[in-house]
């Protein structure tokens, strides 16, 4: 039951390995790396463009956006690994409640994430944070509710194939719970395209906190943020063109690799050809 | 009229969700207002001026009622500014910018990944999907001012931000749809060696007749199918990246409403304004069902 551990070949999967690496890196080691405090202002530099300095300039009151990019790092990384597990486990459990036991229960848990599903892109989780308020707890929750659904209607499907194979009916024949028939015989032999999932996942996520800070939503005020820097910067287009430019090249570089990285782990684990997303 | 029921319900469905969010929330929007210092006196009476001294099932019908009636009026005191008007006035641009940037999406992905597919594996079809990959990796709210920099204060081509003529439209416009540019080219790309594969391509092609007509008639009618699916589908997200796009260009639509709306704690323009976003979506989804019969005879006669 154990997974074969994925081959990931190609120029993509080094590419996105080494980019995600990377991104935990600077995670992690953000106080070390950091040339400053994220909370230092050095009212001399204000909005000056990069320098020795400030090797990728500075921002308003003179905060280094080296270091607010390496701590957005991680923010990035603590509301998408969340988010990712939290919706991937709700998910999980909603669907194959729905998959294995079907009937009534199906049905309600279907409904519910077709009115999850009615509302357009982005907009309920900008919903959500504007009525709950900007906090890190309030970003993974509203990611997590708007994002479990993708998961649930995913493993749903794999549950509903899955249970008339031989070795579930086996299972089911020597009286093995619901609960174990899913856990131990239907989980492991669906998990390749959760991974994958919970991979495409992970930018997502990182896009989707990165918009609700830009648009004031999302981390409270003074919080380093890539997607708050980026407003930050808006404003200082003529002038300071760096603030904006450098978080949103780290943005869309942490992104990319991780597309990469799913696309390599879709075709290391599924033998299928391409599916559309 | 099985669609108009579904997108009714789901209609239902969203406000009823909306609504007890709303409820549920710890602390309440009048100690936003007056700040907390302000007198238990002035507390109630806004309060009860607001309706939230109600049930919530009461302020759910209260809101619903002059939501149908188009009596909705702002919930910040004067109480004075009607909703509907404001989102009769931000709707149009809103789509306008939508549909502009869906007509960009599909102008570059069409061709593009058509002929990624006719030339599969070859240096076109590489370069074509890299750019995809590229394209669905940059933020809205970081490509549109990137694109202010070099085509609105470098070149000076095109106006910095605001509406009101086609140059204003250019810039928001591209922002929006060059990510659905990019997976919809990747799409188009996947539909058409799909289509490409059927065995009545392997027909006309024996039967001699020339390549592109095979590739257009025969193979892009088949693949359109797929093609429009994930078009109905995208539409949801452009219609959340232009609460972005918006901000980005000061375009005045239905996200520099829900934005204004959300600063002020105005919840009854959010709620409206997050139902018109729900129901443009649902009403979209349903159309693109119709399209479906209009471009396949194989589904007009079930």
């Amino acid at each position: 039951m154990s997974l074969p551990w994925p081959r990931l070949r190609g120029l993509g999967a080094r590419f996105g390995l080494a980019v995600a690496l990377l991104w935990v890196l600077a995670a992690a080691a953000a106080p070390l790396l950091a040339p400053s405090s994220p909370r230092a202002i050095d009212l001399t530099a204000d909005l000056q463009r990069p320098s020795l300095r400030h090797l990728l300039g500075a921002g308003e009151n003179g905060i280094d956006v080296l270091t607010h990019i390496l701590y957005g790092a991680r923010v990035s990384l603590i509301v998408s690994v969340m988010t990712v597990l939290l919706s991937a486990a709700v998910g999980t459990i909603v669907g194959g409640v729905a998959g294995y036991f079907r009937g009534w229960l199906d049905e309600l848990l279907m409904r519910s994430t077709d009115v999850l599903l009615a509302f357009p892109g982005i907009l309920l989780a900008i919903f959500i944070t504007a009525v709950l308020g900007p906090s890190l707890a309030n970003v993974v929750f509203a990611l997590t509710f708007t994002g479990w659904t993708g998961y649930a209607r995913l493993f749903r499907g794999q549950v509903l194939s899955l249970r008339q194979r031989e070795y579930v009916q086996a299972a089911r024949a020597l009286g093995a719970s619901g609960r174990r028939i899913l856990g131990r015989h239907i989980l492991p032999n669906a998990a390749g395209p959760l991974i994958v999932q919970a991979t495409f996942g992970i930018p997502g996520a990182i896009l989707a906190e990165a918009s609700l800070s830009f648009l004031g939503l999302g981390v409270p005020p003074g919080t380093p943020s890539w997607g708050a820097l980026v407003d930050q910067g808006t404003q200082y287009l003529l002038i300071a063109p760096h603030i904006a430019l450098f978080p949103g090249l780290a943005l869309a570089l942490t992104v990319l690799g991780f597309n990469f990285l799913g696309d390599a782990l879709r075709d290391a684990l599924d033998p299928k050809p391409v599916a559309m997303r | 009229m099985k669609k108009s029921a579904a997108v009714a319900l789901a209609m239902v469905g969203a406000l009823l969700l909306i609504s007890l969010f709303l409820n549920l929330v710890p602390g309440d929007p009048v100690d936003i207002m007056l700040g907390e210092h302000a007198a238990l006196v002035d507390r109630q009476a806004l309060r009860h001026a607001v309706g939230l001294d109600q049930p919530w099932y009461d302020q759910l019908w209260s809101f619903s009622k002059s939501l149908v009636t188009g009596e909705l009026r702002s919930s910040l005191p004067p109480f004075q500014k009607k909703v509907l008007p404001q989102i009769a006035a931000a709707l149009p641009n809103t789509l306008l910018l939508a549909f502009a940037a869906m007509a960009i999406g599909v102008a570059l992905a069409l061709p593009l990944g058509v002929l990624a597919a006719a030339r599969s594996h070859s240096a076109i079809d590489h370069l074509a999907m890299a750019l995809s990959v590229a394209g669905v990796a940059l933020p809205r709210f970081w490509l549109g001012p990137m694109l202010i920099i070099l085509f609105a204060i470098k070149l000076d081509w095109l106006p910095v931000s605001g509406a009101g003529s086609l140059r204003h439209l250019v810039l928001p416009a591209i922002t929006l749809g060059v990510a659905l540019a990019a997976f919809l080219s990747r799409v188009t790309r996947a539909a058409m060696l799909e289509a490409l594969r059927e065995e009545f391509i392997t027909v006309a092609r024996a039967k001699g007749l020339a390549p592109l007509p095979v590739l257009w008639k025969h193979a892009f009618r088949n693949a359109l199918l797929p093609i429009l699916t994930v078009l109905g589908l995208e539409f949801g997200t452009l219609l959340g990246g232009a609460i972005v796009t918006e901000k980005v260009f000061a375009w005045p639509g239905m996200g520099t409403l829900l934005l204004n709306g959300i600063e002020a704690r105005d919840y009854n323009l959010v709620r409206a304004v997050v139902l018109a976003f729900t129901f443009s979506y649902l009403a979209m989804n349903a159309l693109t069902d119709l399209a479906y019969a209009a471009v396949d005879p194989r589904v007009r006669k079930q």
